[in-house]
Order: C-alpha cells, then structure tokens, then sequence
C-alpha cells in the first residue's frame, strides 16, 4: 500500500534512500554546540534529558532513604535530629513523586510515544523544551533550599495547620508549594502534548485498536493529569495565599476549613498514583509481547481496564482521610470505590498471566522485572483493598503498614517495569545494549532486597509503629525489626548500584545493538537504534495492531511529504487517515527564556506577591519571542 | 520508705512490659473495638494471602509450561483464545466476590464501631504540640481537673473520649484499644473505647504534627472501678504540701522561677496553662509524653536540658544551681 | 539555565540561609553572655552583647525564632494588655510609636525588667533566650521597615491585618488626630 499525499516540489517521492536520508538530517538536525543543545526541540534529545535527570532525582531520594533508615537502625539514634529528619522525609515523599516517578513515566513517554506512533516529533515540541526546563528548575529550587537547610519539612502532602502561616515558620512550606507549581506546570504541558500526539499524529493506518497499550496507557494518564493537576493547583495557591497574602482559606477560626485541604490534596493526590502506575502498567502490556512471544492476551480488557482505572481513580480520594472524622456513611461509599479499583487491576494481572501462560516466556532481564512486578505488585494491591475497608484503616492509617503498601505499589508496581523498560528500551535510545549478566544480577538484589525491606513493616505497623517517626524508644518492641529492615536496605541499595553501573558502563562500551534486538512487534524497533533526528525516513503505514509482526516483509510506508522542511502527518482521529501536512517546529531558544522568567517570577512569588504583575512582564516578552508569527504556512491539507 | 516506692517505680512497668509483648499493638487486643478490629484485620489477611497465593501458582504454572520452546510470535488460537477469556472472567468474577465480601462486612463492621452504651464517662483530650491534655468532668464544677499524657479508665465501661486539636492535626491512637481518630482544629471529634481488661496500654500520636512528633505518646490505664474511683478522687485533690524542708525549697524554686509561668499546681500559686498540669505528676508512670519513667533523677534529667531530650519541644531551659536542681525534681516527684 | 538557577539559589542564600536555620537548644554560657545588654544609664537604648552580633542577630532575621516569639506573646499573657499590638491597658506597638526606644536592646530590657506604669518584670518568668525570641517578634509589629524575615499571622479570628503584609506605619489608622502628639516626634 501506497499512500501518496500530492503536493509541489521538493518531496520525498522520487528520492534514493541514501539522498533522503541526508536531506532529511539536514532539516532535523540539531546542530553541535552547547547553544544549538539549550534550543533543540528534538523529543529524542528532550527525552533522553528528562529521563536522566528523572534517574539523578532517584539516586538522590534513595540516598535520604538510606539516611533515613540508618537512622531508625536503633532506638533514639542521634545521627539526625528531628528538624533534619523532618526534612528528610518530606524531601524523599516530594522528591520522589513529583521530580522522580510522574516526570520519569512522562520522559519515557516523550521520548517514545512518537517512536510507536511513527511520527517525527512530539507535537508542540517547544513546549516540549520548555516543560523540561521548568522541571529542571523546579527540582533545583527544591535541593537547593535543602543544602540551604531551608527544605520544606511538613511532609509531602503539607497538611495545614502544620504548613500553614501560624506553624509553618519561615518559606519552607511555600518551597514546597512553589516547587508543586513547577512540576505541575511541566506535567500539564507534557499531558498536553501527549494527548494531541496520540489523537493527531498516528502513522497512517494505525486506528484506536491498533495503539500499543502503552499508549494507550500514555494518553489516559495524559487526561489524569489534565483533570487532578488544577485541583493541587488550587491548593497550594490557596496556601501560599494564606502565608503571604493574608487570605483564611484554611482558617476555622475566620471561616476557612482545615479539611478542605486534605480534600484538595488528596483529589490530587489519588490519582497522582495512577498517574504514576499506569504508564508503568502499559510497559508491563507491551513489553511482555515480544517476552511472551505472544501477543497480549485481551487488548481491549486491557485497555478498558486502564481508561476505568482512570476514571475511578477520581472516586476514592477519602480513604485517605477515613480518620479525619468524616460522616461514616460517606466513609462507606469510598471503601466500595476503592475496593472495586482492585476489578480493572485483577483484570489486568489476569491478562498478563494469560498471555505467559499461551506464550512461549524468554527470561531476559526486562521479563524478570516483569515477572517481579506481578508478585509484589499483587501484594501492594492486596494490602491496598486492605487500607480500603474503613476500620481496618483506623488501625493501620499513618503507620508502617500504609508506608509498606505504598512501597510495595509504587516500587513494585511502577518502579520494576520501570527498570524492566529502561533494559528493554536502552538499546534503541543508546544503541548499545544492557549488560544480561549485571541485569540479572540487578533484579535479584533488588527483588530480594525489596521484600526483606519492606515486607516487615507491615508487621511494624500492626505492632503500633507510626510513620513519620524520627526515633522511637527502647521500649517498643520495634528495634529488632527495624534494624533486620536496615540491613536489608542495603541489598536493595547494591541492587540500584549494580543497575546504574551498568547503565553507564552499557552506554559507553555495551555490545552494539540492531534495529529490532528483541524482535518486538512495535514501530520503534522499525527505524535504526539510536533513531536518527527524523526518526523514520519514510512515514510508516499501518495495518495490524504488530506492524513488525503482522508484515515480515516489510513495512509499508508513505510518501509525498517536503524534505526542505519539518513536516508530519496529521491523521483522523479514530481510523487515522492521512488528513494533512503539517510543519513541526524549528528550533528555537525562546522556551529556555520563557522557563527562565517563570522561574524567576515563581521563586520571586514566595517572597512577595507582586512578583506576580512585575514578573509576568518578561514572561510577556519572552512568550511573543516564541510565538512571533512565522512567515511560512501552517499546515497544508 | 522512699526508697522502696522508688523501686516499685523501676520494677512496676518492666513487670508489665514482660507481660505483654506489644503494649502498642494492634494485634495485642484489650479493647471492645480493637478485638473486633483484629478479628477483622486477621480475617481479610487470610484470605487475601489465599488469593495472592493463589495467583502466584497461576503465574508459575504459566511460566514453567512452555519454558523451553523458543520458536516466532504465537499465533493464538481461537480454542485456546476462547478458554482463556472464560478462565479470566471468571477470575474476574472471583475478585468482584471477594471485595464485595469485604465492603459488606467492612461497613458492618463500621456501624459496630459507632455504638455506644447509656453509663458514659467523657474525657475531653486536647493535643498540642508535643503532649496530651486529659479533662475529666464531674457532677459539680470543682471536680473538673486537669491531668496531661496518662489517662485513666474503668474497666467495662464505655468512655467517650472528646478530641480537640488545639495547634495542629494530631490523631489519638491507643492501638490496644480502639482504632485511631484525629483531632483537627476547627472541629468536634468523637472515639469511643471500652477496655475489657485491666491494664496499662500505650498509645501515640499518628498524625505527623511537628518536629516531636516522634515523642508525644501517652498511657491509658484501664483499672477495676473501684481502683478507678480511688484513683479520680486522689486526682480531684490539690497538690500535697511539702512536708519536709528540702520539697519546700523544691516547691519555693518552682514558684520563683519560669517553671511556674507555663505549669499549674493546684494548691499552689503556679497557675500557667501553656504546659501540662503538674499537681500530682509523682503519680503518672511517664514524663514528657512517655519520655521517661518518673523518677527524681529522669525530673531533674528533664529539667536540667531538656532541649538535648527532645529537640525543639517549648519547654526552655532554665538555668538553675544543682541544689536547686535537686529540691525542684524532689519536689515534682513527691506530688503524688 | 543552571547558571540561572545557581544564581536565582545564591540569592536565596544570601537572603534568607540562617532565618531558617533553627537553634533549638542555646548553650548555657551564651545564654548567660546574652543576658548582658549593656544599658544606657536612663534604662532606654544602648548596646546588645558581642555574643548577639556573633550569633548574627538571629532574633531579628530568623524566622523560627520570631514565630516562637509570637508563641510566647500569646502563652505569656502580653495581649492581656497589649491586645494584638493595638493595645489596651497597655501601650500599642502597632502604632510604632516606642517609650523606649525602637531597638532590641531596649525592648529587651522592657520585658525583663518591666518598666513603670505597669509593665511587670519577666525576669524569672521566662528564660534568656524567650526573652529574645519575645523581643524580636514585638519589634517587627511596630517596626518601619520591612524586614527579610516575619512570623506570620495566626489561625484566630483577626483584629489586624498579619504581620508580614508591610510596615507597621503603613496599617496603622491613625483617625482623626495623631495618638500622642505630646511624647515625642512620631519616628
């Protein structure tokens, strides 16, 4: 099949491969130099950029894990005292959420979302740039008051009264709330351009039913971000209105309500765990299909089940707030919410285990971290219908037990495919492949380590340990297994050295990797690995849900778009039919600017709140810098 | 004399510690609620352990049956397609089972947690930052008192314990007894415990509130009425004079310095409201929110740095001579 | 972008690294060393000890301290009298207007020792150190400028608007005529 779009001159119809190529990188390329690197808009470079830095924010949160566990080692240990301490905390619950395990999910995304679409740019790449320079702004602002000792120390989710203006002394808190705003900022432009990516910009042939889950995945996470994010948004601003500006949001005693907080927070905050979880579920579904040898048992099951996981997501944000003295009723109605999120997850793990059980398994690492996803990430579920049933929260709310069921969720249930993904997709974003020897080795130490760390503080919790705690006393009987959890953390800690050793040392010396090394079905593995900055030579066209699979004699492609600029393909949004051609943007510096002014009128903004009218003046100017009308035409249909 | 009660101090809770193995724990049920809780909690574990091992066997079978085939992408077959939906729906159909068992007698369970009896005793329970006020009430007004961080309760009698959060978010959690509830500024909240033996439980602070969040714990000491009666009519009493020259000196430096500012004794001149309520502090089992068992030497400990003790709590250091010291810790434990 | 950042975080440090800094504990000997304000003869104004400007001021610009401060302002009594610094039986602050003396020394000296007319001693109410932290916060309800560092307002019911809004002299409703246009040059 041949799908010729018509058009004037310059196309990529009558070239020879080798001049197209050329041709192609001449328009794509991002020139050499450290100027030309601040302005690409290559979603490959920006990509790659994020999940770095998303994996620097990991090694730095696991590091104040580490403190934090050498601390609680023994009773009334005196290596950390409780001003640090609570720092600390909150310094690995923000850090970890808001610079690691959203940006992480949405980095990969970016980086290969268009890869498995085969399109040649995300859409609004310069939003794209900009969105990575207010997270790195964002993540700066947060270490930095940390090694100024001025670290946000009320814990990631801030209750007021304790961050509020009375108790909470100084600008911590508005770090915290600050910071929020840089990392909903990059979250929301990010999920923009995901959703418009995946409905606008599919390769020609590839109708809803043939997106790899993971995509699918993407773009229903896209939309949790879209609706939880003005929800965090509208909380912290109401914070910082309180602290600086006088405003008595969160004051009963001038009619404000100290519950309204936790509701905002946590209609947020629910979903936030799903916005971390499901990009990670849509790995598990696609890379277990070239593990499996199969393809995934129950496409639509699985994609039903991540849009009602999404939607339900927005129906259980109470039962983080069973003990808060809510109406008992009300109470009820969400233990039923969140106990029927456990149907379109049960879904999913069956699914999973069918396509294994039909499939002929390959145990390289990625399957390995699959494989340990599902065991601990069923635990995490269990413990989580656990949490969900009202009274037995209101004994283990607040303690070990929840930070274990958390772990277990978000570790278990996001960071092994994580990992698992980041061994799959190395080859194709470096070229060079993981180290299968120190992979292995990896996973063990961290599966192992993983459960020996967190399995006993479930126990903890039910024996009367609460969270948050910077020591405990001699007395309780919790010494023995907080120090077997201690010890055990070191296993898990080898574990993340092993894996980022041999990150590094695959990217500069691993052996050599080819287009498809996993013979996967998916359209990223149909152009060389690295991609080049124009990621395919000729659009991709699809007709099956596994282009790699489905035609083993070759991939269709498209032709009739200009190689003297940087165009796409916009297709329909259900049967995605070519319906126009569209100019991506050039690179420009523009979005550096414009991060670097919001940048300074947020931090301004803690301090006081006409930062907000003198410091949207550059913004202003760096903005019409970055829409300044360009004299060639849009798009072309 | 003395010295033999000092020794029963020492000796007292170390019995008692021996006895129970988790003083705080929710699987070391005394409590009508927290019996009920734990049968709960025992019986959703169990079958949740039945379910996960169960789909660990689903998963290992799946792995192990084609393990050393290494062929091209399946090609599923339809026969094959057709009894794996059947076999996951019905899994499916087992998880909704399930989560709706445990939603119906979650919420049953609930509505048992809710009821109270007609003979309630009310205590009204106060959290600041770092340590518990308890308010007893009595038919007349004089026989209200204050007391701080140890609350006593008849056995086999509902108390309706009134929480109010005075600074911050705080949650009272005595996990023995009764399932946590939090005491939030701004409004009315309400637990109920009965406690179905006697003895000593201890309970914490479980909402993070600050930087002594770690030490603001507190004893709920469940005893027969008639020790209970004893007990709250000792309470209702002023502060004991001291009878030899040393207390008196002790009671002369609390009176004369800071200490007296922020402390009530009654009976006293010592009227400040900002710390907890020292009239009979000789007779609770702990200091500083369950800090240290009450000794003259863990007071004078206290009193002599207690910022090194517990770092940030509002309680200053006041400079003070080691005889002053001495008197003033001698003086606070003989308030029984 | 980094250089930016870098540079956007020293400001920061430059502008507010100790106010957040927390001196939990003070050592004895300092406490001591503190106590000793060196007094002008008619008990107004003169010169806080070395050991205060060592420390850097921290009652002044640390901002833990001064909420501490406030703490006590309401533990201690002061609104008995003073109210939330419009004052009542006692002279206002909010007004800026000071008997004795805008500067610490002397607002130290107030609270320590009392002062006629009414202002008891709090000598042995209060140690060294909350005498500061005391100190510090009620100079920043009168105080002209603003400063870097402010506690801020309470979760009560409000008679005035918070502290870290702007300077005292700006809120304060002077009505019709000035409050004492016998004592003094309004500062």
């Amino acid at each position: 099949m041949k799908a010729n779009i018509t058009g004037p001159a310059t196309r990529d119809t009558d070239l020879e491969r080798s001049q197209l190529e050329a041709e192609l990188a001449e328009t794509w390329k991002t020139p050499s130099g450290l100027w030309a690197a601040l302005a690409t808009v290559d979603h490959k470079i920006i990509g790659r950029r994020y999940i770095l830095t998303a994996f620097v924010f990991l090694a730095l949160g696991g590091i104040l894990a580490a403190l934090m566990r050498i601390q609680l080692a023994q009773p009334e240990a005196r290596l950390i005292g409780p001003d640090r301490y609570n720092q600390i905390f909150t310094m690995h619950g923000a850090n970890m959420m808001f610079l690691f395990a959203v940006p992480v999910m949405e980095a990969m995304a970016v980086y290969l979302v268009p890869l498995m679409l085969g399109t040649r740019n995300i859409a609004f790449p310069r939003l794209n740039a900009f969105s990575y320079w207010i997270y790195l702004a964002g993540g700066t602002l947060l270490w930095l008051s940390f090694a100024l000792d001025m670290a946000p120390d009320v814990g990631w989710f801030a209750y007021v009264p304790l961050s509020g203006p009375q108790y909470g002394a100084g600008k911590r808190a508005d770090i915290w709330a600050q910071m929020i705003t840089f990392t909903e900022l990059s979250a929301l432009a990010v999920a923009v351009e995901l959703v418009v990516t995946i409905f606008k910009q599919r390769a020609p042939g590839m109708t809803l039913d043939r997106i790899p889950v993971f995509v699918w995945a993407m773009l229903v996470t896209a939309f949790l971000v879209i609706m939880a994010m003005p929800a965090i948004m509208v909380a912290s601003t109401s914070l910082i209105l309180d602290r600086l500006v006088g405003t008595h949001f969160y004051n009963p005693a001038e009619g404000g309500d100290v519950l309204l907080w936790q509701h905002l927070f946590w209609f947020f905050g629910h979903p936030e765990v799903y916005i971390i979880f499901l990009p990670a579920a849509g790995m598990v579904s696609t890379m277990i299909e070239p593990f499996a040898r199969r393809p995934a048992f129950g496409y639509l099951a699985l994609v039903m089940a991540l849009i009602a996981t999404g939607i339900l997501s927005f129906g259980l944000w109470v039962h983080h707030m069973f003990v808060a003295g809510l109406p008992r009723l009300g109470n009820s109605f969400f233990t039923a919410s969140s106990m029927a999120i456990a149907i379109p997850a049960g879904v999913q793990v069956f699914c999973w285990i069918a396509t294994l059980w039909d499939g002929k398994p390959v145990f390289a690492t990625p399957l390995l971290f699959i494989i340990g996803f599902i065991v601990t990430f069923v635990i995490g579920g269990l413990t989580g219908v656990m949490v969900a049933s009202v009274p037995f929260d209101t004994q283990v709310h607040d303690t070990y037990f929840v930070v274990a069921h958390f772990h277990y969720v978000l570790i278990g249930g996001a960071v092994f495919p994580l990992l698992g993904a980041v061994h799959y997709w190395f080859p194709k974003i470096t070229g060079r492949m993981m180290s299968e020897t120190l992979g292995k080795w990896s996973f063990w130490l961290i599966f192992v380590g993983f459960n020996l760390t967190f399995f006993p503080m479930h126990i903890l919790g039910l024996q009367g340990m609460p969270r948050r705690i910077y020591t405990y006393q001699p007395d309780m009987p919790w010494h023995g297994i907080n120090l077997f959890v201690s010890l055990s953390a070191i296993i898990l800690v080898a574990g993340f050295l092993i894996f980022f050793l041999n990150a590094i040392r695959s990217a500069r010396s691993g052996s050599v990797a080819d287009d498809n090394p996993w013979a996967a079905p998916t359209l990223e593995w149909a152009t060389p690995s690295p991609p080049p900055s124009y990621n395919f030579a000729r659009v991709p066209v699809v007709s099956g849900s596994h282009p790699l699979w489905d035609c083993s004699d070759g991939l269709a492609v498209a032709n009739g778009l200009r190689t003297d600029r940087r165009e796409l393909v916009v297709t329909s949004l259900v049967a995605a039919e070519p319906q126009a051609r569209e100019a991506s943007p050039r690179n420009s510096i523009w979005p550096l600017w414009a991060a670097i002014a919001t940048t300074v009128m947020l931090i301004w903004s803690i301090f006081s709140p006409w930062a907000v009218v003198w410091g949207s003046i550059p913004i202003s100017i760096t903005l019409i810098g970055w829409f300044w009308p360009k004299s060639i035409p849009e798009d072309e249909s | 004399m003395r010295r033999a009660t000092r020794l029963a101090w020492v000796v007292t809770p170390a019995v008692l510690l021996a006895g129970c193995d988790g003083w705080q724990s929710a699987l070391d049920a005394h409590g009508t609620s927290a019996v009920s809780l734990k049968q709960l909690i025992i019986l959703i574990v169990a079958v949740c352990s039945v379910v996960w091992m169960l789909v660990m066997i689903a998963l290992i079978m799946a792995l192990w049956r084609n393990r050393r085939e290494r062929p091209l992408p399946v090609t599923p077959q339809p026969s094959t397609q057709r009894r794996m939906t059947a076999t996951v729906i019905a899994a499916v159909a087992a998880t909704t089972v399930v989560i709706s068992g445990f939603t119906i007698m979650s919420f049953f369970a609930t509505r048992a947690l809710g009821i109270g009896g007609n003979d309630e005793l009310t205590i009204k329970v106060r959290g600041l930052q770092w340590w518990w006020s308890v308010e007893y009430f009595g038919a007349r007004s004089e026989e209200r008192f204050e007391t701080a961080n140890e609350i006593h309760i008849p056995v086999g009698r509902n108390v309706r314990f009134k929480l109010e959060g005075l600074d911050v978010i705080h949650s009272f959690w005595v996990p023995s007894l009764a399932g946590k509830q939090d005491l939030v500024p701004g409004r009315a909240n309400e637990l109920i415990i009965r406690a179905e033996k006697p003895g000593i439980y201890r309970g914490q602070c479980a909402e993070f509130c600050g930087m002594q969040h770690a030490h603001m714990a507190f004893l709920v000491i469940a005893e027969s009425p008639d020790e209970f009666d004893k007990w709250i009519n000792a309470q209702r009493q002023p502060a004991v004079q001291p009878s030899e020259e040393e207390l008196a000196g002790g009671q002369r430096t609390f009176l004369e310095k800071p200490c007296a500012a922020c402390h009530t004794v009654r009976g006293t001149a010592a009227s400040g409201t900002t710390g907890p309520d020292l009239t009979h502090v000789g007779s609770r089992k702990y200091i500083a929110a369950g800090l240290f068992e009450t000794t003259r030497g863990s007071l004078a400990a206290w009193i002599a740095d207690p910022q090194t003790i517990k770092p940030g709590n509002n309680m200053p250091m006041v400079p003070l001579t080691p005889e002053e010291l001495r008197a003033v810790s001698a003086y606070l434990a003989s308030l029984k | 972008m980094r250089i930016a950042t870098l540079l956007t975080g020293l400001a920061i440090a430059v502008a507010g690294c100790q106010r957040e800094e927390r001196q939990l504990r003070l050592d004895p000997p300092i406490a001591e060393a503190l106590d000793k304000v060196a007094l002008m003869p008619n008990g107004i104004s003169g010169a806080p000890p070395n050991v205060y400007f060592a420390l850097e001021k921290p009652y002044e610009t640390n901002a833990y301290n001064l909420s501490q401060g406030k703490r006590l302002y309401s533990w201690f009594g002061c609104k008995t009298c003073h109210g939330n610094g419009e004052g009542g039986i006692g002279p206002a602050f909010l007004d800026g207007w000071w008997y004795y003396g805008p500067d610490m020394v002397s607002i130290f000296a107030s609270i320590r020792d009392g002062r006629p007319h009414g202002m008891p001693a709090y000598r042995d109410k209060m140690t060294t150190d909350q005498i500061w932290q005391l100190a510090g916060y009620v100079q920043t309800i009168g105080s002209y400028a603003g400063k870097t560092a402010a506690p801020s307002r309470s979760d009560e019911k409000h008679t005035r608007p918070a502290e870290n809004r702007a300077p005292a002299k700006i809120q304060f409703d002077q009505g019709p005529t000035p409050l004492h246009p016998d004592q003094g040059p309004t500062p």
